[in-house]
């Protein structure tokens, strides 16, 4: 007899045990959902770390209002299924109270005024703990975060001040007003998360397998025609066949040509591909060498 | 064979750890090109042709002083294992660094500069892995480049390894020559060192046996949260959620739960696919028990022939990380260990180490800031624990500031001291 996990079920069990360490000891936490495929992962995760009773907090999605409309349908028919409370925080609410003022222009995008929604709905439903369904190999500052953030009362994230994380002890004490930004699938990697996809057949939106769509094309990426986003000079929509590797605000989240339309497809073009999922699609990481470290340290996800 | 291998490194940019790190990632085709053109680029800005260490920068003021402060983890993956790398700072000041990505390693990878012998650091490394427990240490003798591929100075620095480590308690200890910057007997074997027969580091890496690593023998289920679903179809359903920190555990089986000693049989181990048969760590599961006993979070489940020590009263090894306040006797500190929560307070400092030389300073008053030291300590309720030696689940524990909420010390268990 052999007792050994293979790697997908010992990742399960260490997001499994992080996720029931939050239930135990904080107060009020929530699960940050965005309907990407890493938070489609940790909701499953919950769900399964719970069984059979119900993901005892809520999911909390920050709204830019720019969605792609598979989505959000998606987010509700989840919600719905687990009969987890949705709380949707939400951008377009932030800018019309006046706390924000929008970015014009054809470049702009409301990938920084999430952090200040987000902010406000951790101060409003006085939140002491958010799941984030961040991975370690996504970008190099995350690669030294915590499992378990700790945020201060601005929520920002301090990284030369970060609390030594040993074993699987995690240190969730926080005064009042201070939070902790958890990262269960800290140590799976984008080939993990597709893996488990497969083995588990979790669902995911269908804007993750390849679909004919309208782009037009800036700065090397594909981006989807949409009502939000002004195409400037030279930027000629036309039909092609993409996927998505990362989902978020549509203004700012590329689409690659792919012709992967089956969860298998998509694995062999992950094993393959020489870029990753964050240069290859998103134009908010792509600012400057620190554009995603200098984010952290204000709040954002 | 274990399919995830988790290692620490520990070294600064002199030994070359960045770049073998860089080049594992890289032969193993590892890295993006985009990734790799970011390399390109800040290579370029300093003047140097690819530099393979800054693969591994991380935070902003690391590349502005070209060092490593704090552990990154870094993954990547042959057909064969899924590596999760724990690449931490050498430097003495970063011990805690160490201490921390140590912890959950499986293997531990020391770089010794052909050149220069097993100095300091090495020997500091490699005690902070026998401290630790990493099962396996695997010695890089690096830059064999420099010291024209012979195997005459291998042999030497291993030699010297030897017997220093013969002080240690290190249970298995390999070494292979290396020269990170040109790739030998990095992914592939080397043929500038024929005279060395083992395999490459990545092949060691890919192979090395760690299924009898894990304590599959003494049952232990810290119970770490109580699901209770009260709905219409779960109605009396009452099931401990935890990780398995030891052992196997079957339907059937007999058990106790401390601190009662109440004891009772498993009824079923639930996962949302439906029962299963058996759970052995590092399993996260649910178990349930056939008769109702008052059971919650910090108490554990274990069999009544085979039970941890149950005491208030323990000798351990700590590592102190804060650096604003020492730990010295009489002081008092939150402490959890598995899923307990408890208060402690230091009764007496036995010794402070001296990590480099390894003496032992018996008239210590205080233990600051990256230092190690074994000390005994009172707590206001019992702990169940095991030797850390024989069980890294149930013999680990950090030490937690009330004031500042910080994680002060990180805790190796011993035993029970006489109280």
């Amino acid at each position: 007899m052999s007792y050994e996990l293979s790697h997908l079920r010992e990742l399960e069990a260490e997001s499994i045990h992080i996720m029931r360490e939050v239930a135990a000891e904080f107060e009020n936490p929530a699960l940050m959902f965005s309907g990407g495929k890493d938070s489609i992962v940790m909701l499953r995760l919950a769900e399964k770390a719970f069984a059979p009773a119900k993901i005892p907090y809520p999911m909390l999605h920050v709204d830019t209002g720019h969605n792609f409309k598979e989505v959000i349908d998606f987010r509700d028919k989840r919600a719905a299924d687990l009969g987890v409370r949705l709380i949707v925080a939400s951008v377009q609410d932030t800018i019309d109270a006046g706390r924000v003022t929008e970015e014009t222009g054809a470049r702009a995008s409301r990938n920084r005024l999430q952090t200040t929604t987000l902010l406000e709905a951790i101060e409003e439903h006085r939140f002491d703990a958010l799941f984030g369904g961040a991975r370690r190999d996504e970008e190099k500052s995350r690669a030294k975060e915590r499992v378990y953030s700790f945020r201060d009362d601005f929520g920002q994230w301090d990284p030369k001040g970060q609390r030594p994380e040993l074993w699987n002890l995690y240190n969730g004490r926080i005064k009042m007003g201070e939070h902790i930004r958890v990262f269960p699938i800290s140590n799976w990697t984008e080939l993990d998360i597709w893996q488990y996809i497969l083995e588990d057949k979790v669902e995911i939106p269908s804007i993750y397998k390849a679909h004919k769509r309208v782009v037009f094309e800036r700065d090397g990426m594909l981006l989807a025609e949409n009502e939000f986003t002004e195409r400037m000079e030279g930027e000629e929509p036309y039909e092609e066949l993409v996927r998505y590797r990362t989902v978020g605000d549509i203004t700012i989240t590329g689409a690659v040509e792919s012709d992967a339309d089956t969860i298998e497809k998509i694995i062999e073009e992950v094993a393959a591909t020489r870029q990753t999922e964050r240069g290859a699609t998103r134009a908010d990481d792509r600012v400057s060498e620190a554009a995603m470290e200098d984010r952290k340290k204000e709040g954002y996800f | 064979m274990s399919e995830i291998l988790r290692f620490a490194t520990a070294g600064s940019v002199d030994d070359g750890k960045s770049t073998l790190i860089g080049r594992l990632l890289y032969d193993s085709k590892s890295i993006f090109e985009d990734q790799l053109d970011a390399v390109g680029k800040a290579s370029e800005k300093r003047g140097m042709e690819m530099d393979l260490s800054l693969v591994t920068d991380g935070l902003r003021a690391e590349r502005e002083q070209g060092i490593t402060i704090d552990v990154a983890y870094r993954y990547f993956a042959t057909p064969k294992r899924k590596f999760i790398i724990a690449d931490t700072p050498g430097h003495i000041q970063y011990t805690r660094n160490m201490v921390t990505g140590a912890s959950t390693a499986d293997l531990a990878l020391i770089l010794v500069d052909a050149r220069n012998g097993v100095i300091e650091q090495s020997r500091r490394h490699s005690f902070i892995a026998s401290l630790l427990r990493i099962p396996h240490i695997v010695v890089c003798v690096n830059k064999m480049d420099l010291v024209d591929y012979s195997e005459e100075a291998f042999e030497k620095v291993k030699e010297e390894f030897r017997e220093f480590a013969m002080r240690l308690d290190v249970p298995d200890l390999s070494f292979i020559p290396v020269s990170a910057l040109k790739g030998d007997n990095v992914v592939d074997k080397s043929d500038a060192m024929p005279w060395y027969e083992g395999p490459s580091l990545l092949t060691h890496l890919e192979t090395v046996h760690t299924a009898s690593d894990r304590n599959m023998v003494d049952v232990r289920f810290p119970v770490q949260y109580v699901i209770r679903p009260m709905s219409d179809e779960y109605h009396d359903y009452r099931g401990y959620a935890g990780t398995v920190a030891g052992g196997v555990m079957k339907p059937g089986d007999d058990v106790v739960v401390l601190p009662s000693g109440f004891e009772s049989t498993i009824k079923s181990i639930d996962t949302i696919d439906g029962p299963i048969e058996e759970a052995f760590a590092p399993m996260a599961v649910t178990v349930r028990l056939n008769d109702e006993i008052d059971i919650s979070r910090g108490d554990m489940i274990c069999r009544p022939n085979n039970q941890p020590v149950v005491t208030q009263d323990v000798d351990a090894m700590i590592c102190w990380m804060d650096e604003t306040a020492s730990l010295q006797p009489r002081k008092k500190y939150a402490i959890k260990q598995t899923t307990r929560a408890a208060r402690i307070m230091v009764k007496d400092i036995n010794y402070r180490l001296d990590i480099n030389t390894l003496h032992r300073d018996e008239d210590a008053t205080e233990i600051s800031l990256n230092e190690i030291g074994r000390i005994s300590f009172r707590s206001t309720l019992p702990l169940f624990i095991d030797e850390y030696r024989r069980n890294r689940e149930t013999g680990s524990f950090v030490l937690i500031d009330e004031a500042t909420n910080s994680t002060v010390a990180a805790g190796m268990i011993l035993g029970e001291s006489a109280g």
